[in-house]
């Protein structure tokens, strides 16, 4: 310990997040560091999705701060498209471009955002759908391929800005079963690489396997944070125990 | 039927070999000017309205008021009848007798389609619009993607080929009403007849009151549909975006 304290590639100070009287997130307190994989956890409607939507700024916050490398992003004259470049986010529904092919869909960002040639951004697009062992589905539109082979195209898609930070909401949720493995694994892979993620996930073996932090969220705060040992092995909150007995069974 | 009493003059009313041979060629000209009006007014007509689409359906605030005025445009021209709007145009601009303004009534009717048909486009294309679901702006925002960027490239490709049977049908019924100028057409040019022999008088005050009247029954109809998608898309959650 006692090494110089390195700036976190998110933080999140104090943020809240309300829809009219409807109080979502109330003072939320996060960070994620370079590398890291830090997992939220939480019933259905505690607010991850919430979250992660306010961290890339798709959705206004109603108070608090949020740090991107340091940089206060959540200053009204960030720009926030340039911010959202910075971000890979991958949805619980894929939400590829339907009228796009695989190719097309990861080459759009490269094109439109990182204003490469369409030779050069295509040849990325190559690159990352093989990097996710999708190579042979280049041309195929989203509709003719299996949930699996959409999800790890959202991840390409997700990868083509460089982002610095991923984030993950669910996106093993609407897979079949069988379908799950193909995901995590890649993104364990990523993970390996270096890559910082910050996931909203039910799956919790892949949670104790793969994160670094595991947040519990309930009433608009992180109510347990830590290592997934402690967090999953000793819950110390009656609700996070119950919250997990109701995941773990099924 | 053939042995109906009437069936001899119908016959002859209707399917007269004399006036098939001598008409047809005058009857194609006149078809090839409606063809010919079709072609300019159809690109006019779907610029306008995916333009006014675009800007109805924006979600900046500073656009505010310019949803208003698209708004209004639609409620106006869309609630009016075409055949009013061309009475109105067709024959009320040339009445104006305006300096270095053409007094054509095929232009000034091409003028009159082009404002009511483009009413009608603007709403087909809305709706193919704000059928896209939300998660596909989300997703390209996520992106980087501008607002304009989002819209050009993922919104307008699936909000448009979704409405395209409808906008087909709009585009048949174009082709059709081309043909209403040439009537108008016919009643400028027995105006002018009228007005050389007696002190004829052409008013309009009849046919503003008829539009006035159609626009009071649509606009609220316009309204109705309005808060109804306006609820729609809040419950989807549109509004994040802006
Ligand atoms: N645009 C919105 N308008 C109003 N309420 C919303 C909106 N988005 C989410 N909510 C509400 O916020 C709560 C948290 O939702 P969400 O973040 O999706 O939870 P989770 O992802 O943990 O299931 C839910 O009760 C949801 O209904
Ligand atoms: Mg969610």
């Amino acid at each position: 310990m006692g090494g110089a304290r390195v700036t976190p590639v998110l933080e999140l100070r104090g943020l809240h997040k309300h829809f009219g009287r409807y109080r979502v997130l109330n003072g939320i307190d996060l960070t994620v560091d370079e590398g890291k994989t830090v997992a939220l956890i939480g019933g259905s409607g505690s607010g991850k999705s919430t979250l992660l939507k306010c961290a890339n700024l798709l959705e206004q916050v109603t108070d608090g701060e949020i740090y991107f490398d340091g940089e206060e992003i959540t200053d009204p004259r960030v720009d926030t498209d340039a911010v959202r470049r910075k971000f890979g986010v991958v949805f619980q529904s894929y939400n590829l471009f339907p009228h796009m092919t695989a190719l097309r869909n990861v080459a759009l960002a490269p094109r439109v955002v990182g204003k490469r040639s369409r030779a050069e951004a295509e040849q990325r697009a190559r690159e990352l759908l093989a990097r996710v062992g999708l190579a042979d589905k280049a041309d195929s539109y989203p509709d003719r391929m299996s949930g699996g082979q959409q999800q790890r195209t959202a991840i390409a898609r997700a990868l083509a800005n460089e982002p610095r930070l991923l984030l993950l909401d669910e996106v093993t949720s609407a897979l079949d079963p069988e379908l799950v493995g193909e995901v995590l694994d890649l993104i364990g892979e990523l993970k390996a690489q270096g890559m910082t993620i910050l996931m909203a996930t039910h799956e919790m073996d892949f949670c104790r396997r793969a994160a670094d932090t595991v947040c519990f969220l309930d009433g608009g705060v992180v109510a347990e944070s830590g290592p997934p040992e402690q967090v999953l092995g000793s819950p110390s909150s009656p609700r996070l125990r119950q919250f997990l007995s109701r995941v773990t069974h099924h | 039927m053939t042995h109906a009493p009437g069936w001899n003059d119908a016959h002859h009313t209707y399917f007269s070999g004399h006036v098939f041979r001598t008409q047809t060629g005058t009857i194609f000209r006149g078809f090839l000017i409606d063809m010919k009006i079709f072609l300019i007014a159809e690109p006019c007509v779907l610029a306008i309205g995916l333009l006014i689409a675009v800007l109805r359906t924006s979600l900046s605030p500073v656009l505010a008021p310019v949803r208003i005025g698209c708004a209004l445009y639609v409620d106006i021209f869309r609630g009016c009848p075409t055949l009013i709007l061309l009475y109105l145009i067709g024959l009320g601009v040339p009445a104006l007798h305006l300096h270095h303004v053409t007094k054509s009534v095929e232009f000034w009717g091409t003028v009159a389609i082009v404002i009511s048909y483009s009413a009608y486009v603007t709403e087909v294309v809305r709706s193919g619009i704000q059928s896209v679901h939300p998660s596909q702006r989300a997703a390209a925002r996520s992106l980087g993607l501008s607002s304009q960027q989002t819209l050009r490239l993922v919104v307008l490709p699936q909000g448009v080929r979704s409405v395209v049977p409808a906008l087909l049908n709009d585009l048949v019924a174009l082709t059709k009403d081309v043909g209403l100028i040439s009537i108008v057409g016919a009643v400028a040019e027995s105006i002018e007849r009228a007005t050389a022999y007696e002190d004829y008088f052409f008013n309009f005050t009849p046919y503003v009151i008829a539009a006035i009247l159609f626009i009071l029954v649509a606009a609220p109809l316009g309204r109705l549909s309005d808060w109804y998608t306006l609820r729609t898309m809040r419950r989807q959650g549109w509004a994040a975006l802006a």
